[in-house]
């Protein structure tokens, strides 16, 4: 996957466009600035085996001693050639080219400013040196990736905070992936800690199949401390419940879809967690669909890849993508929209999907994909609805906390305004702090205490809250938030199908 | 189906907060969009209103010819500017019959900054007078401001208590003992010394001034002392270094330090460094990203909760969706690749400036990109400037230009939408770096537009 020019000497010919091995993506005309962020053409991770192209010309290339090819072609004369001159590709190879990326980057640090980890871990240099920084460092052949990448939660607040457009979580995710594929030790503790934290679902449909044993063992004093000293998995956490029937189990106990309407189609992508630990965030969903006259699919599917793209683990992550996509692709091409309950999930297929990989039908599954409260706020008279419904019999407070990658999809505020007008609804929003779990990165022994320093924030603000339930839209946080405060956690669509009488 | 509200509030900072709680107090339904975070928090967190009148007027008249552009011919001079002003609404009459101020009015200017003392609440101070404070800024500059954070109170320049300055060295874009000189090279009537002191260096030589606020905050153990304590301790030898007329003082009687202060506790901080030093203590409003301003970004989110806005970040209006008899009914939000409408009655359109992203440029023009209203402007882009860098830069003026009422005109003068209303940065006719008039533009026309909106809607 390495972009190269092809030297022949011919300082007018290097200039033309070449066309990469993955066949798609053409080298841009000098001075013209590459698509930005949006338009960025994706790349896919090599296949297990697969060996990546490596530029066998480039020893041969003219080049000045910081690597930088020669403007003068490598020619005699001291004159500089404009047309050798081609300020895009001054550093060869690499996989995604983000250079337009690092150039936006103006170092006001909004980023350093809005990183968590930051906040609290003196070892952490902050998203704008593993970001534009890193990127500029990495596009020479012997340079290591700081094992800090490592320590980035990749909760991608700093994408968010970013005034100049910078794709700072992409840069991660290519760094990250790239540390664990070339620098990491693949039989350490951590490499197979992470590889099995990453690969969640794996370990919960083993799990499930007797998950009340599971759920035991997995939290058994004695087990956990051992897990502890040899995996490196903190003891303070408890492992989650497995559901004794999975979402799926349910669905096809049921008789699948009770509603059939070819003009309102919906995919549901329950990610593992609804689908092995909260089948009844999955069943709210379902129910509240049904109400609004949804037929409901439940197309197969394997994990989003949040974890893996959080551990560097682009070739699992790639491998379920594919599955992913596939089966999406066939349900939009059935008229459906595709839905999420969590909101890592949600973003994951819209915004990484597209930005690490280069798989048929990619960007039509990230266009149509939405978070499911999104999805009905924009379809639906939502507020007319529960007006009508009438609200809850019984008063019932939340204390709301907005994942951070429901705010990457700026939907920090949905819930709270959701059910800010009903009736027997009060819902405080705990403010904008990280829960501090990001996923996995909590559950790593070395991590749990800045994990844990990152959500006192959250956990003080809940503590204040008038309400003793806890709400949000991502699993993890709400792991985190449980584990913090002692609350039980609800999703919001369990309160939609509550209000709704769904 | 679209988004609905009475009100559609496009942007994110003091214009946008402004008059989003400006409709809403009218009775609107107001929702509020943005792109990114809000740009508070690359803001000083001072409240300018008027600093400086400039002029408009080159000294001797320019050249004719072509423009120079940064050759060495015979350059283009410009006076100083006139201040800084005393009384910022003393000067609103001497600005150009364009200027935002002249446009909706100095009432404007005078409610809005009410409503900010509305929102700042006890964190703000200078509301008690129409005068302007002269606050101290991180280069060494005295800034003449309308408001500022109860934490610069101790800092101000017309206070003539003997003034310490601490730096430290992993602050690199600031040097406190630079910072002293200049402060007394432009004569202010104390005494002032900075001192470079050891207690940054327990953290990365880069740490973060959000990882300096949040050990002050919860008070961190560093190498076994609490964080408020070993700053103090660091301290606490330079309280003599003041050297006045008499070749020393006893005491200096307080004591600045870049804005890291604490966030969610400063006030208990500073009190408690006050207490151990036995000065007043006070923070020196610092370049972005700038705690002060992430501060005021929080305090005034929380007061468009507590007026019932709904509000939300992260995706971008591009354009208008559909518009009909001259009004626009829906605009296009981008939400990861796929638009959704957003329907309202009427929109207040305050995306910022060129620096904020509200105006784009290149090389064939400026525009504004969102709803593509028309931006004032030369054709020949030679004449977007002038030589001198402190003279009237034509640039600088450059923005949507508004009718009495904040809306948007042509070219011809004529009204673009009748139910759009432009406030803050996008505004054209202010030269906020030079007059010091940012947040007031801000504040006067985020408060006109919103309640214009807000009548519009209402209709």
């Amino acid at each position: 996957m390495t972009r190269h020019t092809d030297d022949d000497g011919d300082a007018g010919e290097s200039n033309e466009a070449t066309e990469s091995s993955d066949g798609g993506y053409e080298r841009p005309t000098p001075g013209v600035p590459e698509p930005g962020r949006d338009e960025q053409p994706s790349v896919f991770v090599p296949d297990e085996g697969e060996v990546a192209e490596t530029d066998a010309t480039a020893g041969d290339r003219a080049a000045t001693d910081g690597g930088v090819e020669s403007a003068s072609a490598g020619a005699d004369s001291t004159e500089l050639d404009p047309d050798a001159y081609d300020p895009v590709d001054v550093f060869p190879g690499g996989d995604l080219d983000l250079r337009e990326g690092a150039d936006s980057c103006y170092k006001c640090t909004s980023c350093d400013t809005s990183c968590p980890v930051a906040e609290v871990d003196d070892e952490f240099p902050g998203p704008k040196f593993q970001g534009p920084e890193q990127w500029r460092l990495k596009r020479k052949d012997d340079h290591d990736i700081d094992e800090s990448i490592t320590s980035c939660s990749n909760c991608m607040r700093c994408d968010d905070a970013c005034p100049s457009g910078v794709p700072l979580s992409q840069m991660h995710n290519e760094a990250r992936g790239q540390f664990v594929e070339r620098q990491m030790e693949k039989l350490s503790v951590e490499y197979i800690r992470n590889r099995v934290l990453a690969n969640y679902r794996t370990s919960a449909s083993l799990a499930s199949m007797f998950p009340r044993t599971a759920s035991f063992a997995m939290n058994f004093g004695p087990a956990r401390w051992a897990m502890e000293k040899v995996m490196g998995i903190p003891k303070e956490r408890d492992f989650p419940e497995f559901a004794t029937e999975t979402f799926r189990e349910w669905w096809k106990a049921r008789g699948g879809a009770q509603v059939e309407n070819p003009d309102k189609r919906v995919a549901y992508f329950h990610g593992c967690y609804s689908n092995y630990n909260t089948p009844e965030v999955g069943k709210a969903l379902v129910s509240v669909y049904e109400h609004f006259g949804y037929e409901v699919m439940v197309p197969p599917q394997k994990c989003s890849g949040t974890p893996m793209f959080a551990n560097g683990m682009l070739k699992d992550a790639r491998r379920h993508a594919e599955t992913n996509v596939e089966n999406l692709v066939e349900a939009i091409a059935d008229g459906a929209d595709v839905i999420a309950s969590c909101t890592s999930c949600s973003l994951s297929l819209r915004q990484e999907y597209p930005e690490l990989f280069d798989l048929h039908g990619i960007d039509d599954v990230a266009e149509h994909t939405f978070e499911a409260l999104e999805y009905l706020r924009i379809h639906e008279d939502l507020e007319e609805a529960l007006d009508e419904a009438g609200g809850l019999d019984d008063e019932r407070a939340f204390a709301y906390h907005a994942p951070c990658h429901a705010r990457n999809q700026g939907l920090s505020r949905q819930a709270v305004e959701t059910f800010r007008d009903v009736d027997g609804v009060k819902m405080e929003d705990v403010g904008d702090s990280c829960s501090g779990i990001s996923g996995t990165y909590g559950w790593k022994e070395e991590k749990y205490e800045k994990s844990m320093e990152i959500g006192a924030e959250m956990f003080e603000h809940m503590e204040d809250a008038e309400g003793e339930v806890g709400m949000t839209e991502c699993p993890t946080c709400a792991m985190q938030m449980e584990h913090g405060t002692g609350y039980e956690i609800e999703h919001p669509l369990q309160l939609l199908e509550d209000a709704l009488g769904a | 189906m679209a988004i609905n509200s009475d009100v559609l509030v496009i942007g994110g900072g003091l214009a946008a907060i402004t008059a989003a709680v400006s409709a809403a107090r009218e009775g609107a339904d107001v929702r509020l969009v943005s792109h990114k975070s809000s740009t508070l928090r690359q803001a000083s967190g001072l409240i300018d209103a008027l600093g400086y009148v400039p002029a408009t007027e080159p000294a001797k008249p320019l050249r004719d010819g072509p423009p120079t552009a940064g050759r060495n011919l015979d350059r283009d001079e410009w006076p100083d500017p006139e201040g800084p002003l005393a009384d910022p609404f003393e000067g609103i009459d001497r600005l150009p019959e364009s200027h935002p101020y002249r446009v909706v009015g100095s009432d404007a200017l005078r409610e809005g900054l009410d409503l900010f003392d509305d929102l700042a609440g006890d964190a703000y101070r200078g509301g008690h007078t129409d005068r302007n404070a002269l606050v101290p800024t991180f280069g060494g500059a005295v800034k003449p401001t309308a408001r500022y954070p109860a934490a610069a109170e101790a800092g101000l320049a017309s206070d003539d208590r003997p003034m310490l300055v601490v730096g430290f060295r992993s602050l690199t874009e600031y040097d406190a003992r630079a910072f002293a000189g200049r402060l007394e090279a432009a004569g202010v009537p104390f005494d002032a010394a900075g001192a470079e002191v050891e207690f940054a260096e327990a953290f990365r030589a880069d740490a973060k001034i959000t990882r300096l606020a949040k050990a002050l905050d919860h008070d961190e153990e560093i190498d076994g002392v609490p964080a408020r304590e070993a700053l103090a301790k660091a301290v606490a030898p330079h309280l003599h270094d003041v050297v006045d007329e008499a070749g020393g003082v006893d005491r200096v009687e307080r004591v600045g330090f870049p804005a890291f202060l604490g966030d969610d506790r400063g006030e208990e901080v500073r009190e408690e460094l006050a207490d151990r030093l036995g000065a007043d203590v006070f923070e020196i409003p610092m370049g972005p990203p700038s705690l002060p301003g992430l501060r005021l970004e929080d305090r005034l989110f929380d007061a468009l909760d507590a007026e019932g806005v709904r509000f939300e970040t992260g995706n971008p209006v591009v354009g208008v969706e559909s518009a009909t008899g001259g009004r626009v009914e829906t605009v296009a939000v981008d939400r990861k690749g796929r638009t959704a409408p957003y329907g309202a009655d009427a929109f207040v359109l305050a995306t910022g400036g060129l620096v904020g992203k509200g105006l784009d440029s290149d090389r064939e023009g400026v525009r504004e990109p969102v709803l593509d209203l028309h931006v004032d402007q030369p054709d020949d882009r030679y004449e977007w400037f002038v030589d001198d860098a402190f003279g009237d830069q034509p640039y600088a003026r450059f923005g949507v230009r508004p009718d009495e009422r904040c809306r948007p005109t042509d070219a011809e003068g004529t009204v673009q939408y009748e139910n759009v209303f432009a406030a803050g940065g996008v505004v054209g006719g202010a030269d906020a770096a030079r007059e010091k008039s940012a947040s007031g533009v801000s504040l006067a026309t985020g408060l006109a537009a919103g309640r214009q909106a807000a009548t519009e809607a209402n209709q």
